[in-house]
């Protein structure tokens, strides 16, 4: 899949992945020569099979974590099923001695399968916490998906 | 005026690379197998023949043989391995190279939806539920993929994997593992799983996949009284398929209730401990499956995670 833009007769290059709502995938491309951006959406249905193939629609900005299918999409999995293995890495010197959730953001960790909810959890506060973010936000919880790859967390 | 579009072709790569994540998940694949020295499948084509029993009880008599081995679940729907194998309901850990399988009392190590869904809970996968037809398939594949990918399974001398009925979790593994060691089939005695069994020898002949050899499971009833075998099944299944796809019996075991009993409490290790009969025959049929394919014991555990 490529996006060429007529004018320019340039291939777009990947922009951002945003995930609006209502199951839609939106990847969003930008001409290098004009800066003309266009976003391909997709429905629920095609979201869930480019989800299901494992593969980022624009690219992977980060490796593929562990049953990253798997454990975004099981939705009846127990809900310790699994656990953090690797030591978390200190913070930067700024970092907030602690990381609070606005109650919007945790309506939203509530939407996460239980399955995944802890670890979805100890990541959103971990991408917080390097970047001397105090409260997370659903902002926050956006920028996190953007940067760390994390669609349908 | 008609627009001079180039073709997909003509313009340089570097937008979706789907290809290429595609290309990097086989490979994942096949860095995290290359220290499994043994692939093999555990199929039937038919349902109810106790393929799992089977595969459990193997993987803890080549284990007790000294092998390293490790059995994957392949059964997304159905799971009972983990069970079978007495596998403790830890979580998993979860680390940045993989997820550490767990490790039954046996040693050997395991894979299994059963170990990730609540008991007496169906897998199913988050939304959207219509038109799911069009993407289950798919998101089932990418599970025996990252089973077989994501889990740290370390060195192995052999890594069982248990199929589901049916065929087409044959033609998933076998296209994710082109270098597949081999199946092992199962079968009961009765027509039925005769006709089914064959349909899955025929498609492995299809495609090249060798078949070790046939086990026949329940052919009797073995009273735990007196020791005595009783008919359970009419017909020969295993030797018509024997001779009709050329393929090698292992060996046959009947309806045992202490093997039973011993499998639904995860406590296969110490039932064959305890000897017998129906275990001798089970070792038997390891020591078949040796000298097909996996020699002796190999793999040291000392390495595996």
């Amino acid at each position: 899949m490529k996006f060429l833009c007529v004018d320019c007769d340039e291939q777009m290059r990947f922009e951002e992945r945003q995930l609006p709502g209502d199951g839609t995938l939106a990847a969003v491309f930008r001409c290098p020569s004009c800066g003309r951006m266009t976003a391909m959406l997709t429905n629920p249905m095609e979201t869930q099979l480019v989800s299901s193939l494992g593969v980022k629609v624009g690219g992977r900005t980060v490796p593929e974590a562990p049953f990253e299918g798997i454990r975004t999409g099981v939705g009846s999995g127990r809900e310790d099923a699994f656990e953090a293995a690797d030591p978390t890495p200190p913070g930067p010197a700024d970092a907030p001695a602690r990381v609070t959730w606005s109650v919007e953001a945790v309506e939203r960790l509530g939407h996460v399968p239980s399955f995944v909810r802890g670890m979805v959890k100890k990541i959103y506060t971990e991408y917080a916490r390097d970047r001397g973010i105090s409260e997370i936000t659903p902002g926050v919880m956006d920028r996190a998906r953007t940067d760390l790859g994390l669609e349908g967390m | 005026m008609a627009l001079n579009i180039r073709t997909y072709h003509d313009v340089e790569d570097g937008a979706s690379d789907l290809g290429e994540q595609v290309a990097g998940q086989q490979a994942r694949v096949d860095a995290r197998l290359a220290a499994v020295r043994h692939v093999v499948g555990v199929m039937s084509g038919k349902g109810g023949v106790g393929k799992s029993l089977v595969t459990a009880a193997l993987a803890t008599v080549l284990a007790r043989r000294g092998h390293a081995v490790g059995v994957l679940d392949a059964d997304l729907n159905g799971p009972s391995i983990g069970r079978m194998l007495g596998c403790p309901r830890h979580p998993l850990a979860v680390h940045r190279d993989g997820i550490d399988p767990c490790m039954a009392p046996s040693g050997v190590l395991v894979m299994s939806m059963d170990l990730l869904l609540d008991p007496d809970t169906a897998l199913h996968w988050n939304e959207p539920s219509e038109a799911s037809f069009v993407w289950r398939g798919t998101q089932e594949r990418s599970a025996l993929r990252e089973f077989l990918a994501d889990v740290r399974w370390g060195p192995l001398d052999a890594l069982l994997v248990d199929l589901p009925p049916g065929v087409g979790r044959l033609a998933e593994l076998h296209e994710l593992l082109p270098d597949l060691a081999g199946v092992i089939a199962v079968t009961i005695p009765s027509a039925a799983s005769r006709d089914a069994v064959g349909r899955s020898l025929d498609l492995a002949a299809r495609r090249g996949i060798r078949v070790l050899g046939l086990v026949e499971n329940l052919r009797g009833y073995r009273c735990e009284t007196c020791g005595d075998d009783g008919p359970l099944f009419g017909g020969d299944a295993s030797d018509e398929l024997s001779r009709r796809f050329d393929v090698d019996p292992l060996g046959a075991l009947p309806f045992d209730p202490t093997l039973d009993r011993a499998a639904a409490a995860g406590a296969l290790e110490a039932w064959l401990s305890a000897g017998g009969a129906t275990a001798t025959d089970l070792s038997g049929i390891a020591a078949r499956v040796e000298r097909a394919v996996l020699g002796e014991p190999c793999a040291t555990r000392a390495a595996a995670p």
